[in-house]
This record gives C-alpha cells, sequence and structure tokens, in this order.
C-alpha cells in the first residue's frame, strides 16, 4: 500500500521491505503498549534510509522486530517484514539465525556495554565468520584481521588479542561494524551508532558507514534522533512519531520544506550552518510523553501550533492517515506547514477530507 | 600476575603476625597460664614452677613470642597433649580428610548448582524458578548440624544404605600413602578401599555442601537474569551464533564471575574445619579433631590448627582472586 515511496528507487527490488509493522508490549498486570504502530517502509540495495524521532517513538522497536530480535514472551508483532522477499515475521528460530549475521546485521548505539567484556575482539569477530561462513582458523584469523583493517583499525593482527576495555570508544564501534560486516550482509541496521562518541569520532564513524555502505551495494538502515546524521548519510527519511511515521521525504526535500510541523519543529530545533550567526533554536515545546493515542486524534497534537479541532478523531470520525504529498513524500497532517512558492503542490493534502 | 599474586602474598604477613599474637596472648591469658593448662588444674606450685623454667615460661614475655614465632616458622607447634604426637603430623593426618571432604561438598554443590541456577532464571517465573528460589532460602537457614544429624538418622542408621560415622570401614585393610583415602585406594589400586572412602563421603558432603548448594543456586541465578539483558548478549544473537556458543560463550563466562568468588570463599570456609558436621559424623578430620581438642582442652593443639587453617584460608583466597584476575579479563590488566 505505501510501496509508492520505493518509486524513488525506480526499478530496483527492495532488499527490505516493511508493511504495517506494528509491536505491541503486554505485561501482565499493566496496560499494553503499542511501540510500533502500522509502519511501512522498504530499502533498496546501495540505499540508505533515516528512521527520524525523539527518543521512545519506537525506532530501536521496529528495528529489533526485523531483526527478529524482541523477546518472545509479552510481545505481539503483526504486519510483514520481508528481506529479499522472504517473509521473516513468524519465520523460525534457525532460519532467522542463518540470516542475522549473514544477510542482515545490525550495529548498536553503545559500543561498549554491546561488545563481550570478557572475550577478545578476535574471537568476537571470528566467531561469525565460523558460523556463517564455516571457516577454518587459519582462514577466519586472516580475514578478521583484513576486516578490522578496512573498518580503519591500526594494527590489526594485535588488536584481535585484545579485549573490549583496551580499545577507544570509537575504534570499538568500528570493531562492532567489522563484525557486522563480517559476512557482507544485504541489510545493514545502526541504530545511534554515534551517539555513545565524541563529535569527532562521529563524523569518522558516519564517513565510515557511507563508504561501505556505497561500496557494497548494502541497504542501510540508519537510525537516529540526529538530523546532522541524516543530512550528511541518507537517502531518504521516514519521520517517527509515537510509533508511526509522520512524513516520508527524500533528504533535500525534508530539510528545505518540512511539512510536518514536528518536522518543522526537529528542524528548528538543530543548530544549522547556513542559518548564520544568532538565529535563535526554538525547541519543541513540551516532551514526546505528551503524545496522545492515535486512536483519539494525531498523536502531536498536544504538542503542535498548526493543531484545529479536526486534528481529533472525535471532530473528523477519522485517524489522521498518512497520504501521497508530492513525489517521493508522504505525510500525515491536516494542517501541513505551506511553502508559498510551492502552494500549489501542497494542495493534494492538509484539506481534511 | 606475579607481582600481584608478591603482593598479596606479602600483605599475608602482617595478617599472620597479628594472629600469632592473638594465639599467643590467649595461651598466656589462660587462668594459671600454659603451666596449668597442660599440667591440669591440681598440679602443685612446685610442680607449676618446674614446668615454667623448663619451657622457659619465666623469661620476659617477647622472647617467648619470639622463640615461639621461630617454632612456628619451622611448623613446630609442639606435641598434642591428648595423643602425645607433633601437632603438625596430627595436622597432616587429619587434613586430608577435611580436604576430600570439601571437595566432595564443592562438587556437590557447584554440578547441581550451576545448572539448577541456569535454567531457574531462563525459566525466569517458571515452577522450576520459584522452586529453586525457595529451595535455597531453606538450605541457608536450615543449621547444617541438624541436616547432618537428620541425614545420619535416615539413611544411616535407619535404613543403613549409607555409612553414618568415620572415614572408612575399620575393617577395611587399607593401605594409607597421602591420607586422602579415596586418593589412596585409586594409587594402590585397592579398589574397595577407594569405594568404601568415597561412600563415607557421601552423607557428610551433601550436608556440608547444602549451604554453598543455595548459595550457588541463588548467585547463579541472579547474575544469568543480569547477563542474559545485557546489550552483548543481544549483539551475540544478532549476529546469528548458534544458541550454544550464545549461552556458553556470551552467557555464562560472564554471568559465572561472581559465582567463581562465592565458590571460592565457601571452599575457604569448609577447608577450615566443618566442626560441627564432622563431629555428628565422626569423620576425624581436622573440624571433629578440634571439636575433641575444645574438650579436653588440648591448647598446644588448636594453637597449632587455627594457625595452620589461616594460613590455608589466606591462601585459598589468594588463589581465588588470582583466578578472578584469569577469568576477567578488565582485573588481569589492572
Ligand atoms: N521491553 C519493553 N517492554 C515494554 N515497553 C517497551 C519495551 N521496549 C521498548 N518499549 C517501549 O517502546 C517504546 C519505543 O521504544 P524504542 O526503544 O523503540 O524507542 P527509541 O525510538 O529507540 O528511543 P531512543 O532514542 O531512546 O533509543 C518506548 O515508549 C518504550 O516504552
Ligand atoms: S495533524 Fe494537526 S496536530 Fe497533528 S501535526 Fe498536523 S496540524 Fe499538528
Ligand atoms: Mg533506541
Amino acid at each position: 500500500m505505501t510501496s509508492a515511496m520505493t518509486s524513488a528507487m525506480a526499478g530496483a527490488v527492495p532488499v527490505l521491505e516493511v508493511e504495517e509493522l506494528a509491536v505491541t508490549f503486554t505485561r501482565r498486570g499493566e496496560a499494553s503498549t503499542r511501540a510500533v504502530d502500522g509502519v511501512s517502509f522498504a530499502v533498496a540495495p546501495g540505499e540508505t534510509i533515516g528512521l527520524v524521532g525523539e527518543s521512545g517513538c519506537g525506532k530501536s522497536v521496529t528495528s529489533l522486530a526485523v531483526m527478529g530480535l524482541l523477546p518472545r514472551r509479552g510481545v505481539e508483532v503483526s504486519g510483514s517484514v520481508r528481506l529479499d522477499g522472504e517473509e521473516l515475521l513468524g519465520a523460525s528460530d534457525r532460519t532467522l539465525r542463518k540470516l542475522r549475521g549473514a544477510d542482515m546485521a545490525m550495529v548498536f548505539q553503545d559500543p561498549l556495554s554491546s561488545l563481550n567484556p570478557t572475550v577478545t575482539i578476535g574471537t568476537q569477530v571470528t566467531e561469525v565468520l565460523y558460523e556463517h561462513r564455516h571457516m577454518a582458523k587459519k582462514d577466519a584469523v586472516a580475514e578478521a584481521t583484513d576486516l578490522l583493517d578496512r573498518v580503519g583499525i591500526p594494527d590489526p593482527a594485535r588488536r584481535l588479542g585484545e579485549y573490549p576495555h583496551q580499545l577507544s570508544g570509537g575504534m570499538r564501534q568500528r570493531a562492532l561494524i567489522a563484525m557486522a560486516l563480517a559476512c557482507s550482509p544485504r541489510l545493514l541496521i545502526a541504530d545511534e551508532p554515534t551517539t555513545a562518541l565524541d563529535v569527532t569520532i562521529q563524523a569518522q564513524i558516519l564517513e565510515l558507514l557511507r563508504e561501505l555502505v556505497l561500496g557494497s551495494g548494502t541497504a542501510l538502515v540508519m537510525i537516529t534522533h540526529d538530523l546532522g546524521v541524516v543530512a550528511g548519510l541518507c537517502d531518504r527519511v521516514h519521520v517517527m512519531y509515537a510509533g508511526k511515521i509522520i512524513e516520508t521525504a527524500d533528504r533535500h526535500d525534508l530539510f528545505a520544506r518540512p511539512r510536518q510541523p514536528y518536522t518543522g519543529g526537529l528542524l528548528a530545533s538543530v543548530p544549522r550552518l547556513d542559518a548564520g550567526r544568532g538565529t535563535p533554536l526554538t525547541p519543541i515545546r513540551g516532551s514526546a510523553r505528551d503524545a496522545i493515542p492515535w486512536a483519539e486524534g494525531c498523536a502531536f497534537a498536544p504538542r503542535c501550533d498548526n493543531a484545529e479541532d479536526d486534528c481529533l478523531t472525535e471532530v473528523s470520525g477519522s485517524t489522521v492517515p498518512l497520504e501521497y504529498d508530492g513525489p517521493g513524500r508522504e505525510l500525515r497532517c491536516r494542517h501541513p506547514l505551506q511553502y508559498p512558492p510551492a502552494a500549489a503542490g501542497a494542495t493534494a493534502s492538509g484539506v481534511p477530507r | 600476575m606475579l607481582r600481584f599474586i608478591v603482593r598479596r602474598l606479602l600483605q599475608l604477613i602482617p595478617i599472620l603476625l597479628g594472629l600469632s599474637i592473638l594465639l599467643f596472648a590467649w595461651l598466656r591469658a589462660l587462668p594459671g597460664g600454659p603451666a596449668v593448662a597442660a599440667l591440669g588444674e591440681r598440679a602443685t606450685p612446685a610442680k607449676i614452677a618446674e614446668y615454667n623454667r623448663v619451657f622457659g615460661l619465666d623469661e620476659p614475655l617477647w622472647t617467648q613470642y619470639l622463640r615461639f614465632l621461630g617454632r612456628a616458622l619451622r611448623l613446630d607447634f609442639g606435641t598434642s597433649q591428648t595423643t602425645g604426637r607433633a601437632v603438625t603430623d596430627e595436622f597432616f593426618t587429619r587434613f586430608p580428610g577435611t580436604v576430600e571432604l570439601t571437595v566432595f561438598a564443592m562438587v556437590f554443590a557447584i554440578g547441581i548448582g550451576i545448572p539448577l541456577g541456569y535454567l531457574a532464571a531462563r525459566k525466569h517465573g517458571s515452577w522450576i524458578d520459584s522452586t529453586s528460589v525457595i529451595g535455597s532460602l531453606l538450605g541457608v537457614t536450615i543449621p547444617v548440624f541438624f541436616l547432618a544429624y537428620l541425614f545420619r538418622l535416615l539413611f544411616a542408621v535407619q535404613l543403613g544404605w549409607l555409612p553414618g560415622s568415620g572415614r572408612q570401614d575399620v575393617r577395611m585393610e587399607a593401605t594409607h600413602v597421602t591420607n586422602f583415602y579415596v586418593l589412596d585406594g585409586l594409587l594402590t589400586r585397592e579398589w574397595d578401599a577407594a569405594w568404601d572412602a568415597l561412600q563415607h563421603l557421601i552423607l557428610p558432603g551433601i550436608a556440608l555442601g547444602t549451604i554453598p548448594l543455595a548459595i550457588i543456586v541463588r548467585i547463579t541465578r541472579a547474575s544469568v537474569l543480569d547477563v542474559v539483558n545485557e546489550d552483548y548478549v543481544r549483539t551475540a544473537q544478532a549476529k546469528g551464533l548458534a544458541n550454544d556458543t550464545v549461552r556458553r560463550r556470551h552467557i555464562l563466562r560472564n554471568a559465572l564471575l561472581p559465582v567463581s568468588t562465592t565458590i571460592g570463599l565457601q571452599t575457604g570456609l569448609l577447608l577450615s574445619g566443618a566442626v560441627l558436621t564432622e563431629t555428628v559424623f565422626a569423620f576425624g578430620g581436622v573440624g571433629s579433631t578440634l571439636r575433641e581438642a575444645i574438650s579436653t582442652r588440648d591448647y598446644a593443639l588448636l594453637q597449632g590448627f587455627i594457625l595452620i587453617l589461616a594460613v590455608v584460608y589466606v591462601l585459598v583466597n589468594l588463589l581465588v582472586d588470582v583466578s578472578y584476575g584469569l577469568l576477567d579479563p578488565r582485573v588481569r590488566v589492572k
């Protein structure tokens, strides 16, 4: 249904297709939370998409659902996740284990806690090679050295014998990337891979990811709350709020003409080099905790400056839908931001139906 | 690593010095001093004076202490008043029994405790989990003495399944090379002797192993529950590793770090003499010997045993720290 957005990569068969993904956490004695609520997107080979949004909007849960890494108890997942056309939701543990690490890989946020402290870097790299590529020890060690070298770790042969705590933060994240790339996956999901790192290291890691993706045709899903990361890396961006995608656009379009008031707020709250000195930063008022359930209306309404009565389901009679908003764009908003020169293109939406 | 060990060994010195002063002072502080202790309360003043002169007890205290220390360094703690044998000899006949008992108890506790603790954590909230939690609570609260007594009464006296006293059947004409009876049986190929000695370990061993078992179950469970939620376990799963690799390399290896410390401490405790259990089973190890020495006021033996056991205890702890360093690379580097 939302596969219209893949038309941006005309002709390319997507590596990953996510359709109407919904994840609900149900804990005994607690109200269930719908962390992801009907999310659809696709990634083509060599393409980088961004999943952007404030903390708690469901980015990590989405990625864990794709990888099949959510706990089995107390979680309900529905919808469809296809990797190269193969359905992953409901696939057996064995099938998923074969795909994970080999065809789809993941890089996590905190490189120190994501590495096993009592196992050498070497073992943590080679174990993937043994598992999926059935390499002999000698070949695996040579390959691991090569991998560390490719992600820019100096003196890789020595590093293989070291433990995570002996490496610097940036080096650890490089090692994790090396592990993720060990089997040249078709899909790489990076969940805030730079958040825990110094600013200068952040740029290096992003550059590394960009090179690796460009060179290999890997599909990259970049999860971040940092629009700076999006600007430098992503082809297309999906902005999430309270478990739903609320705006999808090409990177340039998004930065030039954000339509969703939330996206507009996100952009206004990050420092921009082109904005000139003294331009005040305006953070979005309130916090993500203020969201109302989508069933009652636009979840962003309590914080939105454009909000009107018809943003609530009670008044309009329907929940706010995600709709076509010009070529390569989708939008979930009843009163989007307007841009005078492009006003003609905007008539397609913004009018309540 | 070597420097770490040497430093720890050097730290041993003040501890042992302090303990030796304490033990030395204790013997002097007894009513009538060591002479009365040795000769009995009805000794005549003349005999006491004679004793004091012979053993140099009329000399200044520090001279006496230095002599005591000098002997102790040569492992000479005098003779036991009850057996007339050198205290050190006495120790080395008794200690192997305690070691065997400790090994048996710990193998029992570890062999059951770690798998059970792991299972309880993985089946968090199931009946296995709640049973093992309640069981481990009971395990630490039931007095060992009571348990030992119960075991002996039930399985030895009533049912007659297992021997309930001693280290080996007295009718067994076993050769003893090392005083580790099970080992002796194996070395001399007297299989029936080894088997008999092993059977004698079962009841006291299980009674003694209950508390360590309960503690190991609890710590393993808590530790595994912690570790399964660690990011690196998720990383391991994201790599698509086999369940077995995730379990052993990424969960157990880390979860067992705190467990290994517990195992070491418990071993140290058991080695320094399970007085009550050994007494119930008349086991003849260090523990029951200490108990007898207290009732017969065999002060020389008590003094010697306590000092040697203190050294053993500290050494076991050192071993624990060293092995922890080997297991956890983060400690090793420091
Ligand atoms: N195991 C869980 N049990 C219950 N609720 C959960 C669980 N994991 C996540 N959630 C809920 O799902 C929602 C989305 O969480 P998620 O981790 O995906 O956010 P995020 O967008 O990745 O945020 P961040 O930027 O902080 O990483 C949160 O509101 C959280 O409360
Ligand atoms: S739908 Fe209404 S409340 Fe939601 S973002 Fe648009 S204008 Fe704001
Ligand atoms: Mg997250």
